[in-house]
């Protein structure tokens, strides 16, 4: 989607590093348009994806980016919306334990972890030999982690998710992970501080989108940091910061709609 | 999630115009799925919007607050212009025949009904514009036997509407002395929901959220289903928006103890309340506008996972009592209006306003938000001179003028 910002990462379409967990976070401002832009290349870089949208409905993932409708009918996509599965597990009709495990099992009294959610990437993403020779290596899409914390999972059980996804995608499979989480320093969320801080731990490619720090306004949006492991193996870990201004991506992005609009 | 506004749809119908029209040029009329009343499509992602009974609160989040999505209201310290708020919202719901619902767990939703201001309608009464539209026809009847000799091209013209039915027009104002007739609000549908008389003191403990939220989600999820409100209902029946007001949600009343405690037995009540809400939300006809008292809300951090699981958030702060209502700076204003958040909504960007820290001021007849602005005089020592100074230095600048011209007498004529 943005041009620009995969210059940066030095990553095109038939080539960027595989097995990464990448972090997205964002404070003060909104940072779903890098969501966005990681979603529509991965769906155009033919990856199997599997996305778990906490935030936001289909069509709005569906009407900003790519068109996911495709992709899902191909088999390319799963998509997990967890507004519209929310409410069974809150609202259940019976006592139905007996039922097949939801992914949402955690909204429900007393089950708190997230194996049930797990499972169910494991399961989407897992592939047979025919997608091995269909799609490339599979990516696991969350937006966002925070959510889960604020449903009442403990940030243990949430490092835990992290944890198995990243053994089950990033190592196991050479896929990548992408997962947004908020910053919120000044409230105080210690949940959200502990799996925010344990992430950046383990991430190798951080992108933090930022507010701008005198405040509220219109014509930029803020900035976006870009801190860069570069290697692995090495003992010595570098990191790269780049400052971006946002303006130039949201003029972008703003021109990008209005020629949606023009063709649609 | 939205409504989508179909522009294909509206082609063939510009075909069949184009012969009755003078020229082939076509303004780009958007013909959208749903016409309801009271509502319009969003001129920056199509989104159907609706009003929220302030004017000046529509143009600040972006026109309007869109179908399916959720509205929160940080209360002020002593609910006052809050409620005055959710009462526009259910009034304009009133206004324009939308069905509605009350959830309160303290004052009685029939109380707050009762309270609602009466609209201003500025418009002929109905009998009256049936004369007017008599009148009309004649007019036409006698047009049409002398057509037009010069300007003959606009004859096919349609004649202009200058009468607008109340329910056409998008956001209303509203007279806060006086209530509104019992007979504008009973022919409305509502769906009251009052905790105390739904929830008994039996307590359980079948799942960690707090019973009075449950029973509020299973009434609002009844409501949507059987009346139709769902969005997999079939286009063909005439459809309608259900305004769910939802006052001082999170307080003590609804059985909460987040507003009691730093680290509250139950953090995670409200905020999965606030998730199923918005799930049931956005499959459905709905719009919701809740208020919350954040000032007791004691833990921070749940207020901030509040905000981010609502789709607008306004924080109002009203200066009675506060230190800032004798601060001279401020005396044109009853409050601070903080626009805290605006929803994403199939776009990347949101409406983006020029300032988010606003202030309000409640008239007789019109709520309205304004940006905040100094007036020109801070404080007494800078000299804006008030009617007796002016009349004194006028008296001195007479005299001045006077001394100029014939030494100290006045010029008289």
């Amino acid at each position: 989607m943005f041009a620009e910002l995969n210059g940066i990462l030095n990553w095109s379409l038939d080539k960027f590093e595989k097995g990464q967990c990448v972090l997205l976070s964002e404070s003060k401002t909104d940072g779903s348009f890098l969501i966005h832009h990681f979603l529509s290349f991965f769906l155009k870089a033919q990856c199997k994806v599997c996305f778990l949208g906490l935030v936001q409905s289909f069509s709005h993932y569906s009407t900003v980016g790519i068109n996911m409708l495709q992709a899902r009918e191909k088999g390319q996509l799963v998509f997990f919306e967890g507004l519209r599965n929310s409410l069974d597990m809150l609202l259940p009709e019976s006592d139905a334990s007996d039922a097949e495990p939801q992914p949402l099992s955690f909204l429900r009294w007393p089950s708190t972890d997230l194996r049930n959610l797990f499972d169910f990437v494991n399961s989407s993403l897992s592939q047979s030999e025919n997608d091995m020779s269909r799609w490339a290596s599979p990516v696991l899409l969350i937006d966002d982690l925070s959510v889960l914390l604020s449903l009442g999972v403990n940030p243990t059980a949430v490092l835990d998710f992290i944890h198995y996804c990243r053994m089950a995608v990033c190592s196991k499979q050479q896929g990548n992970m992408v997962t947004l989480v908020h910053n919120e320093d000044d409230l105080g969320d210690e949940d959200c501080d502990l799996v925010l801080h344990a992430l950046t731990h383990q991430s190798s490619l951080i992108l933090q989108v930022h507010g701008l720090n005198t405040g509220y306004c219109r014509d930029v949006h803020g900035q976006v940091l870009i801190k860069h492991c570069l290697d692995h193996d090495a003992t010595l870990t570098h990191s790269l910061t780049h400052p971006l201004i946002n303006k130039y991506t949201i003029s972008h992005i703003s021109y990008y709609l209005k020629f949606r609009n023009l063709i649609g | 999630m939205a409504i989508p506004v179909q522009s294909m749809t509206g082609i063939s119908n510009a075909r069949l115009n184009v012969e009755m029209n003078t020229t082939s040029f076509q303004k780009k009329s958007r013909s959208k799925l749903l016409s309801i009343p009271g509502t319009r499509p969003s001129f920056q992602n199509g989104q159907l919007l609706v009003s929220t009974g302030t004017t000046s609160l529509d143009y600040v989040i972006g026109g309007g607050l869109a179908v399916g999505t959720l509205l929160l209201i940080e209360e002020d310290v002593f609910d006052s212009y809050s409620h005055m708020l959710l009462k526009y919202f259910l009034a304009e719901g009133i206004v324009c025949s939308h069905s509605f619902l009350i959830a309160s767990a303290g004052e009685h939703p029939d109380d707050i009904l009762q309270g609602l201001p009466a609209p201003v309608l500025d418009d002929v009464p109905k009998d009256e514009i049936g004369k007017i539209n008599q009148r009309r026809e004649n007019d036409v009847s006698e047009e049409s036997q002398d057509s037009m000799k010069i300007a003959w091209r606009y004859q096919n013209q349609p004649k202009v509407q200058t009468v607008l039915a109340a329910s056409s027009r998008f956001g209303h104002y509203y007279d806060a002395s006086k209530q509104m007739s019992a007979e504008t609000f009973e022919s409305a549908e509502y769906y009251p929901f009052y905790l105390p008389a739904e929830v008994h003191l039996k307590y359980s403990v079948s799942s960690n959220i707090h019973i009075g939220y449950i029973k509020l989600l299973r009434f609002i999820q009844g409501v949507i289903h059987k009346e139709g409100f769902d969005r997999a209902c079939p286009q063909s029946k005439t459809r309608n928006i259900l305004r769910i007001g939802i006052h001082s949600l999170g307080s003590v009343l609804w059985g909460d103890d987040i507003c009691c405690k730093d680290d509250p037995l139950y953090a995670y009540s409200l905020t999965k309340f606030l998730y199923g809400l918005r799930g049931l939300l956005r499959t459905s006809l709905s719009v919701c506008m809740v208020t919350v008292p954040s000032h007791l809300i004691q833990n921070k951090a749940i207020m901030g996972r509040v905000t981010n699981l609502c789709d607008t958030v306004i924080g109002i702060k009203s200066f009675n009592g506060s230190e800032k209502d004798a601060n001279d700076l401020y005396k044109d204003y009853h409050g601070l209006v903080c626009v805290k958040k605006i929803p994403y909504l199939n776009s990347l960007i949101c409406e983006l306003p020029d300032t988010r820290d606003l202030a309000f001021k409640l008239k007789r007849k019109q709520f309205t938000i304004e940006r905040l602005h100094l007036p020109p005089d801070l404080s007494d020592t800078v000299s804006r001179l008030n009617k007796q100074d002016l009349a004194e230095s006028s008296k001195l600048l007479r005299m001045g003028c006077g001394a100029a011209a014939t030494g100290k007498k006045h010029l008289d004529f």
